[in-house]
């Protein structure tokens, strides 16, 4: 592995750009590394893991039974990747992906803007993998915003990056399988949690069973079982809640719930927040990539053929930001969507490739037996998707409370885009990423229609915002410069 | 009904940006009946993108006359069409960089009093900086037009939509013209989904605009662009008008958000057949070197977004507007070169004129779609001498 | 809010926000860092001047902004902590004015 440290270390053109360092980047740089192909992979944090495997090999964490095996199990894929051939630029933030021009025409390889260290700059690539993974669904409940809200991922990164743990009144709150895991890991180190707040439906455990019997042959049940078993034990689970609200002045002070139509208030200092996990899509919705409407997931993911290949041709899409499907399942898809991408640059036959694909292909169809169980089982209820609080903030960054949006479709704005229009909503710095979704649901909820007809916000470059000075230093090429002249 | 099914209006309007939309209105206005056919949906292109410019500043002495009465509509634009379209005047200023770009200025403003155009002003260096404190200390003057402004397009563009369907106009999203035929004394529109027709139609097609020109033997020299545009984050609220450069590349607006927003006419490569615009980043820093020189406080903001919309610019980079030269009945409203969306509410309401009653005292001659061809024809002879 | 684990013991990496003198550890990022130091609120709103802290830890959110060594609008918790940063609040729209120590 080739560390870039400094802007001016990256080579004008890579075969193949992977944009993310998690399980799928990292597996599938290592995979298309062996085949020959020239590989850089680019991500915003400071070492590999990803999001599962954050800091694996860095954290100060010393006892391994606080994160638990699964977590150990990334150093093997750094470890590989380490010694892998492959550039790798941490720190790394990639703003935009797109075709590039040649002269003033379209070009065939993709043009990449990167900045690093506060310089920018544009590569190039003939192929791109997004392995951006996953972030937590938008939880707009009543004084979400106030410090000392965050989410339980957030705790998590906290305590594998830095080895911290919260201290004095902590409450958990929301539903899925990760929100267990840190409330496991939070309690092993040492964390006391007044009470974990569990807001999955009642009724989603019938849907759960009949929908899904293969559940019982699948990988997830010990495992999960465990994990509900040992929460249980050790805290105060509190099922069944209907709506949630922080409160506090300038920061939190204080969680009201309700359950069985009471109403209960605890004092806290910390709450962590956290309804399942949706595909990262800002990369792939700018570049153009197609998505579909997942109905089981409550979210959008980008249409992708059996090689991972998105339908804009050269960028293939791995990992969870393909659709949730878990660490485990990233590995695999993103050693698949290597192997789809050399032999697209001709480094191997179609043979080699459908060969080595078969294993992998089976290991995904294994781990996917008992993912439907837990989709459904932790589908989040709609009061928590959808606020019915007026002064709920659905646009974090530009304060838009859920009755102007209410209002704006009112007044006709039949979709994000025109919402934006009106309300400035999705506009911020975070572009869509904490509003995105919610303004989908509310929009049709309010119309009647389905999210596919609603759709999501048109993304524009650049992904993350860049400063100006960064795009004034931007090397030129000779067609801009006589641009200028003319 | 009428035919073999087939809608009949008085007036078809092909295309569904400001200017389709604001012609639909004053058709309806003036009691006639009106279809407006959209491929894609209203506002989605140029209309819906641009930087929202309000400006009667620098214009083309040609569209003087258009610029001035739209104005003069932008200035009641909420009774007009119920929202007010995010309208502000603020004025808009152009800067002079060097004392030879001030004494261009000085030139066309004694052209423009000459012709009896009041409305920009030439100042010194002083009132510049009153105005504009932002502005880098070198520059020597400048010009201002101070009933300009600026406006949100997708917003103006759906209020101008939605009062003319409140007035009885037919908008139909999602349908595009295919051809277009002669039968009897009207014209008969045939859509991917439906037939139209009604004696008159109006072009409005923006950057395909050429395409509805060939159906009817008209061909037009329309060059297909992709300008674009960059918007920051909020900063701290430092600058009123508009500012555009007279020499470089640069129009530069800040909201009362805090938000600026950068264009001045750097151009990425259009796709028009797949809606797609590629940005070319290259010229984008160049428009950001000059955003840099000229207002060093914006170092430091981000880049939120950056997007280029898809128009159409003529060689002369003035519209084509006024009666077809081939075509009994249709009239062309196109090619505004990346300056028509204050031209829009104007253009509108002397179309429906023309429309209506066949003429119009507005000056809009040298806009001819004529003007081509007898170019073109000057020319070849010019050449055989 | 959190404390540090006791076997969490890289390094110390003194660090200054808003004037005071603070000290945080190899590894962390600014927003961590600022975290264990009890530090709840990084930025204030344009809008309704609201205070803000880091929410998401991931760089989703974009409310740990602060000003870094006179750099306005940087994620907290992207950045990794380096000695002798000076770190501040991000007060509205950020200042565009260089402040002192920019370039
Ligand atoms: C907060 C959080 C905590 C989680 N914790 C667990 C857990 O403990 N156990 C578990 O089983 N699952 C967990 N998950 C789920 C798990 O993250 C995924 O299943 C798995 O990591 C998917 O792997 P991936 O490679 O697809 O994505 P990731 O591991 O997320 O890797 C994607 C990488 O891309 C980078 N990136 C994204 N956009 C850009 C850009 N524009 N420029 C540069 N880099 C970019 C990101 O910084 C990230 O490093 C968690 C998810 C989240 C969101
Ligand atoms: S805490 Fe969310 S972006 Fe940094």
């Amino acid at each position: 592995m080739k560390t870039i440290a400094a802007i001016e270390a990256f080579a004008d053109r890579y075969d193949l750009a992977i944009v993310g360092a998690g399980p799928a980047g990292l597996a599938a740089a290592s995979l298309a590394v062996a085949h020959g192909v020239d590989v850089v992979v680019l991500d915003e944090n400071a070492s590999p893991g990803g999001q599962i495997y954050r800091a694996v090999t860095s954290t100060p964490m010393t006892r391994r039974e606080i994160l638990g095996e699964d977590y150990w199990r990334g150093v093997e894929l750094v470890q590989e990747f380490s010694g892998s051939a492959s550039s790798y630029a941490p720190s790394t933030t990639v703003w935009n992906v797109a075709r590039g021009l040649d002269g003033d025409s379209l070009g065939r390889d993709f043009e990449i803007g990167v900045s690093l260290r506060g310089k920018a700059r544009l590569l190039r690539a003939k192929e791109v993998i997004l392995a951006t993974g996953a972030q937590e669904r938008p939880f707009p409940i009543p004084g979400w915003t106030l410090p000392g809200v965050m989410t339980a991922g957030a705790a998590q990164i906290a305590l594998k990056s830095s080895g911290l743990v919260p201290d004095g009144h902590l409450v958990l709150a929301g539903t899925g399988p990760l929100l267990y895991l840190v409330a496991a890991q939070l309690i092993e180190a040492g964390a006391s949690i007044r009470a974990l707040l569990d807001t999955t439906p009642r009724a989603n455990w019938m849907s759960a069973l009949t929908a899904t019997p293969g559940f019982l042959a699948s990988p997830y049940l010990a495992k999960g079982l465990a994990l509900l078993r040992m929460v249980h034990r050790r805290l105060d689970v509190v099922g069944g809640i209907t709506a949630l609200r922080a409160e506090g002045q300038k920061r939190l002070n204080r969680v009201a719930f309700e359950r069985a139509g009471r109403r209960t208030e605890l004092d806290c200092d910390l709450l962590l927040l956290h309804q399942g996990i949706v595909p990262s899509i800002n990369l792939s919705n700018a570049i153009g990539c197609a998505h579909d409407w997942d109905d089981v997931q409550l979210a959008f993911r980008p249409q992708v053929d059996a090689w991972f290949a998105s339908t804009v041709q050269g960028v293939a899409i791995a990992g969870d930001s393909a659709g949730i499907a878990g660490g485990e399942s990233a590995a695999a898809r993103g050693r698949i969507a290597a192997l789809g991408a050399a032999f697209r640059l001709e480094r191997i036959g179609a043979g080699q490739r459908d060969r080595d694909a078969a294993p992998l292909r089976a290991e995904l169809a294994l781990l996917a037996r008992g993912r439907r169980f837990l989709d459904v089982f932790h589908r989040p209820a709609k009061a928590f998707r959808v606020p019915s609080d007026d002064a709920t903030l659905v646009c974090r960054c530009e304060e838009v409370s859920a009755k102007t949006i209410r209002e704006t479709v009112m007044l006709g704005a039949c979709g994000p885009n025109q919402m934006k229009a009106f309300t400035r909503c999705g506009m911020g710095p975070c572009q869509g990423r904490l509003c995105g979704l919610t303004v989908t649901e509310m929009i049709t909820d309010a119309r009647a229609v389905s999210p596919a007809e609603v759709g999501y916000y048109r993304l524009r470059p650049p992904v993350k915002p860049v400063t100006l000075a960064e795009i004034a230093a931007l090397p030129q090429t000779a067609d801009a410069e006589k641009a200028v002249a003319r | 009904m009428s035919g073999a099914g087939a809608a009949t209006a008085d007036v078809i309007i092909i295309g569904g940006g400001i200017h389709g939309c604001s012609s639909a209105l004053h058709c309806r206005l003036r009691g006639l009946d009106v279809v407006l056919i959209e491929k894609d949906h209203v506002g989605r292109h140029a209309s819906g993108v641009n930087a929202g410019g309000v400006r009667q500043l620098a214009r083309d002495i040609a569209e003087i006359p258009l610029s001035v009465h739209s104005m003069d509509i932008w200035h009641r634009i909420e009774e007009l069409v119920d929202d007010d379209c995010g309208f502000t005047n603020e004025g808009q200023v152009l800067v002079a960089e060097t004392q030879a770009e001030l004494a261009l200025l000085k030139k066309r403003m004694r052209d423009l009093r000459a012709k009896g155009f009041t409305h920009e002003e030439l100042i010194d260096a002083a009132e510049l900086h009153r105005l504009v404190p932002a502005v880098a200390e070198s520059c020597p003057g400048g010009v201002v037009s101070r009933r300009d402004g600026a406006a949100i397009p997708f917003r103006a563009t759906q209020a101008f939509r939605r009062k003319a369907e409140a007035l009885g106009a037919v908008i139909r999203d999602g349908e595009r013209v295919m051809e277009i035929r002669r039968e009897g004394t009207s014209w008969a529109v045939f859509t991917d989904r439906a037939k139209y027709v009604a004696p008159k139609v109006i072009n409005a097609a923006g950057a395909w605009a050429d395409r509805i020109a060939a159906m009817l033997g008209e061909p037009v020299p329309l060059e297909v662009i992709a300008p674009m545009l960059m918007i920051t984050g909020r900063m701290p609220a430092f600058i009123k008008p508009v500012v555009i450069l007279r020499g470089r590349k640069l129009s530069f607006k800040q909201f009362d958000n805090g938000t600026v927003l950068i264009g001045g006419g750097h151009r990425g490569v259009p796709l028009r057949d797949e809606n797609i615009t590629v940005l070319d980043w290259a010229k984008l820093a160049v428009s950001a070197r000059t955003v840099a020189d000229v207002f060093p406080i914006m170092r430091t903001a981000h880049i939120l977004r950056a997007w280029a919309g898809i128009e159409a610019r003529m060689p002369d980079e003035i519209p084509v507007f006024g009666a077809s030269g081939t075509s009994e009945g249709v009239y062309h409203q196109f090619g505004f070169s990346a300056h028509g969306f204050q031209l829009g509410p104007g253009a509108g309401s002397v179309m429906s004129e023309l429309v209506a009653t066949g003429h119009t005292n507005m000056p809009i001659h040298a806009l001819r779609i004529e003007r081509f061809r007898e170019n073109a024809v000057a020319r070849s002879s010019e050449d055989m001498e | 809010m959190f404390r540090r684990l006791p076997e969490a013991t890289g390094a110390p990496i003194p660090f200054t926000f808003d004037g005071r003198e603070m000290v945080g550890r190899r590894g962390d990022t600014v927003a961590a860092a600022l975290l264990a130091a009890g530090i709840s609120v990084c930025r204030t709103m344009a809008v309704s001047g609201a205070p803000r802290g880091p929410y998401c830890m991931m760089g989703v959110c974009f409310d740990c902004l602060v000003t870094i060594d006179g750099a306005a609008n940087r994620q907290g918790c992207l950045v990794l902590l380096v000695e002798g940063m000076r770190i501040k609040t991000q007060a509205g729209a950020p200042q565009a004015q260089a402040e002192e120590g920019a370039t």
